[in-house]
């Protein structure tokens, strides 16, 4: 049987701007058809901006690669309408065990917190998010979205001037060019785009190696996340056990520094270790192996004129949190409304600045999580080594130190304190629903509040009067009216009221909070939403 | 310096101290250090204060 990631999606097909005497003019072309790319169009396309993702591949990604997604991109995924096939498939998960040595540590739950649409994590590997969107722009076009998907062309030339970029891309039938009012490269940490534009990358080198084998077993392993520190079977290394859909489990070894990559990635040794780990009886079926090193690095700035950097090709993390393609679904959702209201002439090209500030500012909490994952899961000298094992052998007898056990914090949204887009805030009211923090979901009557937001800006008022639509400087902003009194579980008081009797709440295209009062006041609500829209 | 207290505190002095070495006789280098490590954590998280712990953090680099 072929696997999914085998089969060619999107196969090279000669496009009539090959054919053009000079060439045709795009709004956006996105670079590079991972999750990224391809949820970034779909968010264009979804707000009628016509866009062009060009790959110079066919195929969804090999092997399962990224396979932890947490609640926010699966909130985004729903915007995007490809949040219910995610889910379906997915693993819930919630419990994780740690051991050390030949010791099970302890074990704790993630406790979900209640009154969420999507729980906080699914497991799925990553070609089956991009299988699902590459089916929702089938989907688009087939309802008439201007949404395009072009295999087998490779960017090769990249140059702009004030009013457009310019790409130069070769395809089996040769090269030809594309202009574009904005060129978005989601190409990956190699990024071809960033080294064409000679772009800086830099940032922390792990010197270490860890080896993926993605293997098909009937097991009779719960679902849970299981990390071993300093394992028998893999002495003074880590090892993670994680379960995937379809009977894949991820298992991953560290393996150190010095090592032969050749022979590490050999099956008869792979065979080995997994032995030594499972027991010599189990049965598999090896569906993708590989070695890793990572880096913790970001670029200076994630746009350079007309040129947007997105998801791992500006940014890059260590895998331990689920940070990589998690955040890379965070940019995509934060740049595709301000591209929006650039394009519709409604707000400045300066308003990617904030998209440099609000992502540079998620980079940084991921950087910082997941280095300081990767110092506890290898320690860098003598005495981080003997501080990481002390709070191990702890952690066995006494609840004090499991805290500080780090196999890596998983990946939560990132609420922009201090982003040039925030308006007031409105003391008394949750701070987990402060100006510049993602909406926290709740149930409303008919469904979930997430699933009536996004898009477009919005006066969210609970037990306040709001007009039923506002048009500030050509900018639309909707009203949603929820009332406490269909809040009978208390969930909107909790996450959005606070110690206030009523609020107004005004709400980003991304679902993020711009600024919020006590009560209506028009005002004030119009300086907001054009402070949000970088006017 | 405001939280941590650096004034003498434990009564008995020279008591603990014996103690406090009493629990590293026999062991070797390593098995001290973990000893020791393990003890820092446990105080730490006993203290709580973060400030409190900062200050003591910095008092014992024998910084300013």
């Amino acid at each position: 049987m072929s696997k999914i990631f085998e089969v060619p999606l999107y196969p090279y097909q000669r496009s009539a701007d090959q054919d053009a005497a000079t060439p045709v003019h795009h709004p956006v072309v996105v670079v590079g058809a991972g999750p990224v790319g391809l949820a970034l169009a779909i968010d264009l396309a979804m707000q009628d901006v016509a866009v062009v993702v060009i790959d110079e591949n066919d195929k969804v990604s090999w092997g399962s690669r990224a396979i932890c997604f947490a609640k926010r991109p699966l909130e985004i995924l729903d915007r995007l309408g490809c949040g219910d096939p995610m889910v379906d498939k997915g693993v819930v998960w919630n419990l994780g065990k740690v051991y050390f040595d030949e010791r099970q540590v302890f074990g704790f739950n993630l406790l979900p917190e209640q009154g969420h649409k999507r729980p906080a994590f699914i497991n799925l590997q990553q070609y089956y998010l991009e299988q699902y969107l590459v089916e929702r722009v089938r989907e688009l076009q087939a309802a008439g979205k201007p949404i395009e998907l072009r295999g087998g062309n490779k960017v090769v030339d990249v140059s702009q001037d004030e009013n457009s970029t310019q790409l130069t891309i070769s395809t089996p039938d040769g090269p030809y060019r594309l202009r574009a009012d904005f060129a978005v490269a989601c190409d990956g940490a190699a990024s071809p785009i960033r080294n064409l534009m000679g772009l800086d990358f830099v940032g922390r080198v792990f010197e270490d190696n860890f080896l993926i084998a993605d293997v098909v077993m009937e097991a009779k392993f719960p679902t849970e996340r299981w990390f071993w520190f300093d394992p028998p079977f893999n002495r003074g290394q880590s090892a993670l056990l994680h379960k995937q859909p379809d009977n894949v489990w991820r298992i991953d070894f560290q393996l150190g520094w010095d090592i032969d990559r050749e022979e590490e990635l050999k099956p008869e040794n792979i065979d080995r270790r997994l032995k030594a780990m499972l027991g010599e009886e189990i049965s598999y079926e090896l569906e993708w192996s590989s070695i890793y090193t990572f880096q913790c690095r970001r670029m200076d700035r994630f746009h350079e004129g007309r040129v947007i950097f997105a998801g791992d090709a500006a940014h890059q993390v260590s895998p331990f949190g689920a940070r990589g393609a998690n955040s890379g679904l965070q940019d995509t959702d934060n740049l595709a409304w301000k591209l929006k209201l650039i394009l519709d002439g409604k707000s400045p090209i300066t308003l990617l600045d904030s998209y440099d500030a609000e992502r540079i500012h998620g980079a940084e909490e991921n950087i910082l999580n997941s280095s300081r994952s990767t110092d506890f899961i290898t320690p860098k000298s003598e005495i981080s080594r003997i501080f990481r094992d002390a709070v191990l052998d702890l952690s066995e007898r006494y609840e004090a130190t499991r805290p500080m056990v780090n196999s890596g914090r998983l990946s939560v949204p990132c609420t922009y304190d201090g982003s040039p887009l925030n308006g007031p805030d409105c003391a008394g009211m949750p701070e987990r629903t402060r100006p510049g923090s993602p909406m926290v979901d709740a149930p409303v009557p008919g469904g979930w509040l997430l699933d009536q937001t996004g898009f477009g800006f919005q006066l969210m008022s609970i037990g306040e009067t709001v007009p039923d639509a506002l048009v500030v400087d050509g900018v639309k902003v909707t009203s949603l009216a929820l009332s406490t009194a269909d809040d009978a579980d208390g969930y909107l008081r909790q996450r959005y009221l606070g110690d206030a009797p009523k609020a107004v709440y005004l709400i980003r295209p991304d679902q993020h909070v711009a600024a919020r009062w006590d009560h209506y006041d028009e005002t004030a609500v119009k300086a907001a939403v054009l402070k949000a829209i970088g006017r | 310096m405001t939280a941590l207290k650096t004034e003498a505190n434990i009564k008995g002095p020279d008591e603990f101290y014996a103690e406090l070495l009493s629990v590293h006789e026999g062991l070797s280098k390593e098995q001290s250090d973990a000893l020791n490590a393990r003890l820092i954590l446990l105080l730490a998280n006993h203290i709580g204060d973060r400030a409190v712990l900062s200050e003591a953090l910095k008092a014992a680099a024998l910084k300013d």
